[in-house]
């Protein structure tokens, strides 16, 4: 049985930690070939043949492919399914933009946020917010998932696997991209942080999440934001963590003036150990810490970062 | 221009959903059912056209149970023209998979030729963030998901996206499928005249059958469990008491 893997590139560089995760994932599936699509992807691709279980590389460069355009790529992928029983991916927004259009092009259901791997058909996801654990088998001739990369450990490193230069698919033509916005920042990625301080709008303002930025830094931490914190412009959209946002697990996750509503919960309830600050005893964040405390984030948040000194 | 925007009848998002005992799914009698949170963003986005003069009609579509007609007198009451349920399934537990969803919606589009289709992002009970992508790949039509900006300009729409980088911007040929994200809009509330006006409005009732799709699963549900509870925390009385806590358990 063998498996093709959408590696993760963003600007011709392998984001490696989501795609390692992705491989220890599929690994049990079968024979795991990569593939690296974008204007430039030969990096990436190097990179992606030293992750542990890799036993192949495809790399497709070419300009229509640049950005990962769902069309363009989907195209791309749909033309090697015939090959590969399982069509894979880390559950990343690129991932979830093109998979499900792989899927419906194939005539089969897509499976997004898989959790866990039971067998070569049958797999756990979560539904409503978490809330619940669906195991569901497939019927489907070739199954095309996404995996949620918290619930896996990252591959190991390996011998470089062969890397084969494959070319691009017609392109459909049907999108363009105009530009990024992407905040440069030199703190850990969210998603693979040992260590996440979030805010809430208990923060009040834009200009005072500079505190949870403090506290972050100063352990080495990346910074996440409820909802209400990026709806308010107190953070930006990709700092959010929750049901529709992004889903962290790191060792540490210190959420700081926000309230803990389902959809939040759902992005970090796997966090190794919890804290909560909040003025409000009874916000429902408390059911999840493993160390609450009932205070001012205004007092305690700079007190806090003066004391992990 | 015509846009469509499917709606679906979902738990309300406040409610916390509990697992059956027996692993057989999750309780859905006598819950709070209301329009997907990302459905009602897509309907206010319609309207917001249509105040624009960039649509001239919008017609809202759900598939699911009979009862989703609630779902959709919503969608008329917040500004949409018309309605269209289709029945798929009998039971308020039957979710019916994006795949055949997108088979109903892509038939649909072919008779009403719209320019415009705008759905959810994702629904929040099945949380499959798929049907607006399989909808447009049964159509070959151009995709922009995610949307947190919407620009229509003659046969081209610039799309804002929010991705795990932070904003990405395409331009897509139209007609297109957008999907929609939290901070596109704030959806409006229907007021009371229009909720009465709503029932007037008309609504089309029809089934999968009508549309030649097979709705059976591709997914068998082999069974639904409660995720693993958290072990209960404590309340620490001070920062400093935090702090040592935490040096305690390695986690600084
Ligand atoms: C479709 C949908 C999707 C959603 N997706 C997400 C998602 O992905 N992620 C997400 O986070 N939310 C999501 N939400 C929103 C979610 O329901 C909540 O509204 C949101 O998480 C609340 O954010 P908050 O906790 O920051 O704000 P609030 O609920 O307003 O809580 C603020 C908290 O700050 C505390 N506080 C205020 N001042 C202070 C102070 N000085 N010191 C200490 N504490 C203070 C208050 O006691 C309160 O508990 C979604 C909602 C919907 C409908």
């Amino acid at each position: 049985m063998a498996v093709l893997l959408l590696a993760e590139v963003n600007d011709g560089e392998l984001a490696l930690d989501a795609t390692a995760k992705a491989v220890a994932a599929a690994k049990s599936l079968g024979d795991v070939t990569a593939l690296c699509v974008g204007a430039t992807a030969a990096a990436a691709a190097e990179a992606a043949a030293k992750i542990d279980g890799v036993s192949k590389v495809l790399c497709a460069e070419d300009a229509g492919l640049g950005h990962r355009l769902a069309e363009a790529t989907a195209a791309l992928i749909v033309s090697l399914a015939g090959d590969y029983e399982h069509i894979v991916a880390p559950a990343t927004t690129d991932a979830k933009n093109i998979l499900p259009r792989v899927a419906a092009l194939l005539d089969v259901m897509v499976l997004t946020d898989v959790s866990g791997v039971v067998d070569g058909a049958t797999f756990e996801r979560p539904i409503y917010a978490g809330n619940a654990i669906q195991t569901v088998k497939s019927s489907d001739a070739t199954k095309v998932i996404s995996f949620r990369t918290s619930t896996f450990d990252a591959a190991g490193e390996q011998a470089a696997a062969p890397v084969e230069t494959i070319s691009a698919t017609e392109n459909p033509g049907l999108s363009e991209w105009v530009e990024d916005k992407v905040a440069a920042s030199d703190r850990p990625e969210l998603t693979s942080a040992g260590v996440v301080v979030s805010g809430g709008r208990g923060v009040g303002s834009e200009e005072n999440f500079a505190m949870i930025e403090a506290l972050a830094d100063k352990l080495g931490a990346a910074v996440g934001a409820s909802r209400a914190a990026v709806d308010s412009g107190f953070a930006p959209n990709d700092w959010q963590v929750g049901q529709t946002g992004k889903v962290v697990a790191p060792e540490l996750y210190i959420a700081i003036g926000i309230s803990g509503a389902i959809q939040h919960l759902a992005g970090m309830k796997d966090s190794k150990v919890i804290v909560a600050i909040n003025k409000d005893e009874e916000a429902p964040i408390f059911q999840v810490a493993d160390f609450g405390l009932v205070a001012d984030l205004f007092d305690a948040v700079p007190e806090l970062t003066e004391k992990l000194g | 221009m015509k846009v469509l925007v499917p709606v679906k009848r979902v738990i309300d998002y406040n409610v916390k959903v509990r697992v059956k005992a027996d692993g057989s799914g999750v309780d859905l009698a006598n819950v709070k059912m209301s329009m997907n949170p990302f459905d009602e963003i897509a309907v206010e986005e319609a309207i917001r056209l249509k105040e624009a003069g960039k649509a001239d009609e919008i017609v809202a579509v759900s598939i699911g149970v009979k009862q989703s007609q609630e779902t959709l007198r919503t969608a008329l009451a917040m500004g949409a023209d018309r309605a269209i349920l289709v029945v798929a399934a009998d039971d308020v537990h039957t979710d019916i998979e994006p795949l055949a969803v997108a088979k109903i919606l892509a038939k649909i589009v072919e008779e009403e030729q719209p320019g415009l289709v705008l759905c959810g992002k994702q629904a929040i009970d099945n949380d499959m963030n798929a049907t607006g992508q399989m909808v447009s790949a049964l159509l070959g039509w151009s995709q922009a998901t995610f949307a947190s900006k919407l620009d229509i300009e003659g046969d081209a729409a610039t799309v804002t996206r929010e991705v795990d980088g932070g904003l990405q911007t395409i331009k897509v040929k139209m007609p297109a499928i957008v999907t929609v994200d939290l901070r596109l809009n704030e959806p409006r509330y229907a007021s009371l005249p229009n909720i009465m006006k709503a029932k007037k409005k008309p609504m089309d009732e029809k089934t999968a059958a009508d549309y030649g799709v097979d709705v059976s699963p591709r997914l068998e549900v082999v069974k639904t469990s409660e995720p693993a509870e958290r072990a209960a925390g404590i309340k620490v009385g001070s920062v400093d008491e935090l702090v040592a806590k935490l040096k305690e358990a390695g986690a600084v």
